[in-house]
């Protein structure tokens, strides 16, 4: 049984989601990885060294930058012959492309798993992670994205995988990227960070993210939010935590503002502990809650800022 | 431009959903259904396009038991123009949906397909992405913002760092993120006049596609449940709690 896992980079070397992805894949025989985009040698030598990689197949080509999902199904299908398994982490990019490779080979896609009980047995959230499904797949192949929170990334180093040129495949041209926008930050990612702090409707405008930032700054945290915050455009809308946004499970949640409604909380109760300061008492997010404060966010936020700084 | 509007009948997303006693599955009798909300921004989006005199029709299709109906008269009476029923007892998963909407696009041949991004009951975030596999179309996943001019879409993406644009050509498939556009109201006239607009009934023997599911359910548990933990009565007492007693900070 060999795997296949799409990594994804950036400047800073391997996506820690996918590093994630690449444990996951661990647990089910041999593992090798596709790393794509142009002018990736440096990318392709970190991901060479990921613990438990086999082998490195490098798709070399401008056509691969930005991983749309075209031209990279069309890649990992000509691969697929050799795998049991194709995995990515469950990231804009792993949901993109993933779906449609199984498709090609005729597989139902197995999203999100965040379990592997065995070669064809998985465990994925239903319902905004309200219940757990166990799931067998009668699939030849398994095309599988991994909940990224739920498999301790491999690290980054360790390893010495051999590489290998991709084969040249057709590539369809349908599609063309355009532009992105992307939102500069010097936080941590979301999905990787050790601390979140989300701010929801309760925050009243993005210029009050603002009190936020000093305590994100001194604790090393990512900033989050909810859907409303989100669509009320206070924050870009790649902060939204939740189902339908990023998932995270930190050592430390803390809920600033949010009511705590079942598809926030889909996106943050696997989280150690989870913080809320909400002035509502009733407020649903305190069920889920290890530490409530009850208090106006705008007294609260400055005085735990003061109470950081004077450590 | 004719667009087809794929439209899931699912568990209103205000229900709090239960975990049935045996395992077996997610406790459906008598909980509110509704059309995923999703689609309804995929309604809306189709029918902002005809009102601008981009799309001329509007084809609503629904896959699963009888009561799908119901659903496609939502989307009727948010302006689609006619619909498709694929009746089915036996749980569709997307890949199979995927297969029937393959043979219904061959037939209806639409410029464009529009889905939502995920189901919020499977949560596979799959069919649109199977469905542009199937018929060898391109894919503009997960959008805020559509732009039709000539034989092209520009797709606007909701992406993991932020945004991201594409161009397409069509025939495309877009599926849709919550900031696309916020679904109208049917007015009661509309809910009326929906009742008069055709609805087609097939079954999947009638579409040549097999739809057994290849993801057997061996169980749904539930997920590990939270205490409720203390309330701290200050700033200083939580800063205190997660130094001291936690330790994460
Ligand atoms: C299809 C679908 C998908 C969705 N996906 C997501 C998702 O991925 N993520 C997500 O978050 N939501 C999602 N939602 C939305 C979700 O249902 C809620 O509407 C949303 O989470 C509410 O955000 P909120 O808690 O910030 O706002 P509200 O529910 O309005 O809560 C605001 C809270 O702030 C508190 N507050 C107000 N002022 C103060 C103050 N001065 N000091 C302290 N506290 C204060 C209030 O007491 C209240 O509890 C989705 C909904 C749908 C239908
Ligand atoms: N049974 C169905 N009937 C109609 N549309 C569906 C059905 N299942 C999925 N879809 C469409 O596919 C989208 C994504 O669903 P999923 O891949 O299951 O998350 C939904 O938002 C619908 O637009």
């Amino acid at each position: 049984m060999t795997s296949l896992v799409l990594l994804e980079h950036d400047a800073n070397g391997i996506k820690q989601p996918s590093r994630s992805a690449v444990a996951a894949a661990t647990k089910l025989g041999e593992v090798h990885v596709l790393i794509a985009g142009s002018n990736i040698a440096e990318a392709a030598a970190k991901a060479a060294k990921l613990p438990g990689v086999a082998k490195v197949i490098v798709a070399d080509a401008p056509e691969y930058d930005h991983v749309m999902a075209e031209p990279i199904s069309a890649l990992i299908v000509a691969l697929a012959p050799n795998y049991t398994h194709l995995l990515a982490a469950t990231t804009a990019v792993g949901k993109n492309v993933m779906p449609r490779v199984a498709a090609f080979l005729d597989a139902q896609p197995i999203s999100d798993i965040a379990e592997v009980v065995d070669a064809d047995t998985f465990v994925r959230p239903i319902y905004a992670g309200n219940g757990m499904a166990t799931v067998k797949s009668s699939d030849k192949v398994k095309v599988i994205t991994v909940r990224a929170a739920s498999f301790d990334p491999v690290p980054a180093e360790g390893g010495s995988a051999a590489t290998e040129p991709a084969p040249a495949v057709d590539l369809p041209k349908n599609s063309k990227f355009i532009s992105a926008e992307l939102s500069k930050s010097e936080r941590p990612e979301l999905t990787a960070a050790r601390v979140v702090i989300s701010g929801g409707r309760g925050m009243q405008n993005g210029d009050n993210f603002k009190l936020i930032e000093p305590i994100a700054d001194k604790l090393g945290a990512a900033v989050g939010a909810s859907r409303a915050a989100v669509d009320a455009g206070f924050v870009p809308n790649d902060y939204q935590v939740g189902q339908t946004g990023k998932i995270v499970a930190p050592e430390l949640y803390v809920a600033v503002g949010i009511s705590g409604a079942i598809q926030h909380l889909a996106g943050m109760k696997d989280s150690k502990v989870i913080v809320a300061i909400n002035k509502d008492e009733e407020a649903p997010i305190f069920q889920v809650a290890d530490y409530g404060l009850v208090q106006d966010l705008f007294t609260a936020l400055p005085e735990l800022d003061k109470e950081l700084g004077s450590s | 431009m004719k667009i087809l509007v794929p439209v899931k009948r699912v568990v209103d997303y205000n229900v709090k959903v239960r975990v049935k006693s045996d395992g077996s599955g997610i406790e459906t009798a008598g909980v509110k259904m509704s059309m995923n909300p999703f689609d309804e921004i995929a309604v809306e989006e189709a029918v902002r396009l005809k009102e601008k005199g981009v799309a001329t029709e509007i084809v609503a299709v629904s896959m699963g038991v009888t009561q799908c109906s119901e659903t496609i008269r939502t989307a009727l009476a948010m302006g689609a123009d006619r619909g498709i029923l694929v009746e089915s007892d036996v749980e569709l998963q997307p890949l199979a949906v995927a297969k029937l909407l393959k043979v219904i696009a061959d037939k209806e041949q639409p410029k464009l397909i529009i889905l939502g991004k995920q189901a919020i009951d499977d949560d596979m975030s799959a069919t649109g992405q199977m469905l542009a596999a199937f018929l060898g179309w391109p894919q503009g996943t997960f959008a805020s913002k559509v732009l039709i001019e000539g034989d092209k879409i520009t797709v606007t993406r909701e992406v993991d760092g932020g945004l991201e644009t594409v161009e397409l050509s069509l025939p495309a498939i877009v599926t849709t993120d919550l900031r696309l556009n916020e679904p109208r109201y049917a007015s009661l006239p509309n809910i009326m006049k929906a009742r008069k607009k055709p609805i087609e009934n097939l079954k999947p023997a009638d579409l040549g596609v097999d739809p057994a599911p290849r993801l057997t359910v061996l169980k749904v548990n539930e997920p590990p449940k939270r205490q409720a933990g203390k309330k701290v009565a200050s700033v200083a007492e939580l800063v205190d709690k997660l130094r001291n007693e936690a330790k994460v900070i």
